[in-house]
């Protein structure tokens, strides 16, 4: 018994170790190459030299959003893969992150933003908590037996919401269309420092709780039936975590934009290491979620340099292609 | 001490399933250590039955006693780890090994923030493998077993929800006679050794003649007729329920009923 939590713990610190040294990579690779071995220097001394400005106002908070972004979908994925009993669902095959997209234009055309901003994530919680009840409750009456019924239920909503996104854009002000363009890309840029560190809180608060029903998780995976009959109460755990879900996805699509398949590649991924247990399969998501998106980020603005590309481009082109090997193959 | 034998009383329990189907009037006692058999053709509300006992079907009206207390008295966690129950749905698709899955029958005992199991959850769950034996199989994930080792693993985890009811759904279907008697010998054994008082749905009329202390046999909701297998594996009770022509018979070395099946052309009562 006790070499799995050997491992686990193990696991565990080569993931954190792993993430450190790609947060260390990234901070040095850009524009204007900083090395590796000066970072720390340059951080400590504080200076308003330009290496610290680029450091502390470009890099460092775009690799926050990174850790968040890429954490807060895995662990969606993570939650709606066992609660929906399929391996193929996440927030982007849902619509959830559709959902969310139109809920944040929403906000953008009315201009909410400018007197609260936290207004944005709210709006983009509403419009993923939309899908996720919609998506659920077919589920729940057995209208959605199977998966291919279920991910073209999601491919619909994402097709319907993407159409009443076009109508947002189309009927709004020409330098509002210009930022939703820009935004819903898929970008881990975020000018504004207080959305970042809510961003970071939540989706960590998101981690831990989904790590708290953690056992309820695995039994759940076995179907409801299954998990009424082992004591868990079924109906509570499962609209609380569907409401992490839509917190999460609604959160990160209003700060980064609609970010594609990071829920479904990465709880993927590790399943295949390290097994199907979610008291690791949590915590290990979460931080290969943000290494997974650091990485892509980094491909992302080094790739065509000085030119950025959007994140979400590079996320949809991995993601896509393991997407279609999986449905062929499993 | 005890004073009533009965473990499970249901008293003119009602309870509607779908708007089609309901249970209807159904009253019987299960003793304590004994084996109960529930029979009867498909769609009988056999499976409804076992769900309504566990509360995951809610009843209309009447009652179910559990050790003398309504069942609803129970809270749901202190429920599981009084009955556990063997079902057909799960398909056991996911690809967890079984040891972790006979960890799961562990679930109803752990504390809200307790996320790794104690050394008396391994105990146990390594008991419930031993006892059905599949302690081999521990490693292998439960989606690679075949059907009769998966019935076995689900048992195991039953077990390890260290239950004083068993209930069971059609354990033996699917599986060859090696398996089914494997899997009956195994109920008889929880009977005997650990005194489990066992609840099963079975199909095959001859094995759970052999296999349970009492039967209940069902016909549209109802309970059609209950006792020993001597008083309901009668051709009249059989041939009324499921319109099937047999001949009652016994086993040569136990002594119990044995039903013969006829086929149409050598049903010669008809023309007497």
């Amino acid at each position: 018994m006790m070499p799995k939590y050997i491992k686990w713990s193990l696991s565990l610190s080569v993931l954190l170790a792993i993430l450190f040294l790609v947060c260390l990579i990234s901070l040095s690779i850009g524009t204007m190459t900083i090395p590796i071995n000066k970072l720390i220097q340059i951080l400590t001394n504080q200076s308003n030299s330009t290496p610290y400005t680029i450091l502390m106002d470009i890099r460092l908070p775009r690799i926050l959003v990174g850790i968040s972004v890429g954490g807060a979908l895995s662990i969606s994925g993570v939650i709606l893969q066992a609660l929906f009993r399929n391996p193929l669902v996440e927030p982007y095959t849902l619509g959830i992150s559709g959902g969310a997209a139109l809920g944040v234009s929403l906000n953008i055309v009315l201009s909410l933003y400018e007197y609260y901003v936290l207004s944005l994530p709210f709006f983009g919680m509403i419009g993923a908590g939309c899908v996720i009840i919609i998506i659920s409750s077919l589920n729940i009456s057995g209208l959605v037996q199977n998966v291919q019924r279920l991910l073209l239920i999601g491919v619909m909503v994402s097709y319907v919401c993407n159409s009443l996104f076009m109508l947002i854009i189309s009927l709004s002000k020409s330098e509002e269309m210009h930022s939703i363009m820009f935004w819903t890309m898929g970008s881990l840029e975020e000018p504004n420092q207080l959305l970042i560190y809510c961003l970071l809180i939540v989706s960590i608060m998101g981690c831990l709780v989904t790590f708290r029903y953690s056992v309820d998780l695995n039994v759940l995976s076995f179907g409801e039936e299954d998990a009424y009959h082992l004591g868990v109460n079924v109906q509570k755990v499962r609209n609380i975590l569907l409401m992490i879900a839509s917190i999460l996805t609604g959160f990160c699509v209003s700060v980064a934009g609609i970010i594609g398949f990071v829920g479904l590649v990465v709880p993927h991924f590790v399943r295949l290491v390290l097994g199907n247990d979610h008291r690791i399969i949590t915590g290990a998501s979460f931080i290969t979620g943000a290494i997974f998106l650091i990485l892509c980020d980094l491909l992302a603005r080094t790739v065509m340099s000085p030119l950025e590309l959007p994140v979400g481009i590079v996320t949809g082109l991995l993601g896509g292609l393991i997407f279609i090997y999986a449905l062929v193959y499993k | 001490m005890n004073q009533n034998p009965n473990m499970l009383t249901v008293n003119q329990l009602h309870c509607l399933h779908t708007s089609e189907f309901q249970l209807k009037n159904i009253t019987f006692q299960v003793q304590t250590g004994s084996c109960v058999g529930i029979i009867g053709p498909n769609g009988s509300g056999k499976t409804t039955l076992l769900r309504a006992i566990t509360r995951f079907l809610p009843k209309e009206s009447g009652t179910i006693l559990f050790h003398n207390q309504l069942i609803e008295s129970y809270h749901r966690q202190v429920l599981s780890q009084e009955i556990a129950i063997v079902l057909q749905t799960n398909s056991l698709d996911q690809a967890i090994t079984v040891e972790e899955f006979v960890l799961l029958g562990r679930v109803p005992y752990r504390h809200p923030w307790q996320f790794w199991e104690s050394e008396q959850d391994i105990l146990i769950a390594e008991t419930a493998m031993t006892f059905t034996q599949i302690e081999h199989l521990r490693h292998r994930p439960v989606n690679t077993l075949s059907g009769g080792e998966k019935q076995l693993v689900r048992i195991a985890r039953a077990l390890a929800q260290s239950p004083k009811l068993l209930l069971l759904d059609e354990p033996t279907n699917h599986l060859d006679i090696a398996h089914q008697l494997q899997i009956l010998n195994l109920l008889k054994r929880l009977k005997c050794e650990k005194k489990m008082t066992i609840l099963v749905v079975l199909h095959d009329l001859n094995l759970a003649s052999e296999f349970c202390d009492q039967l209940i046999l069902m016909q549209n909701g109802e309970i059609y007729q209950k006792g020993t297998a001597k008083q309901v594996l009668t051709y009249q009770n059989i041939e009324a329920v499921y319109k099937t022509l047999v001949v009652e018979g016994e086993n040569p070395i136990s002594k119990k009923p044995h039903v013969f099946l006829v086929s149409k052309r050598f049903d010669k009562r008809e023309k007497q």
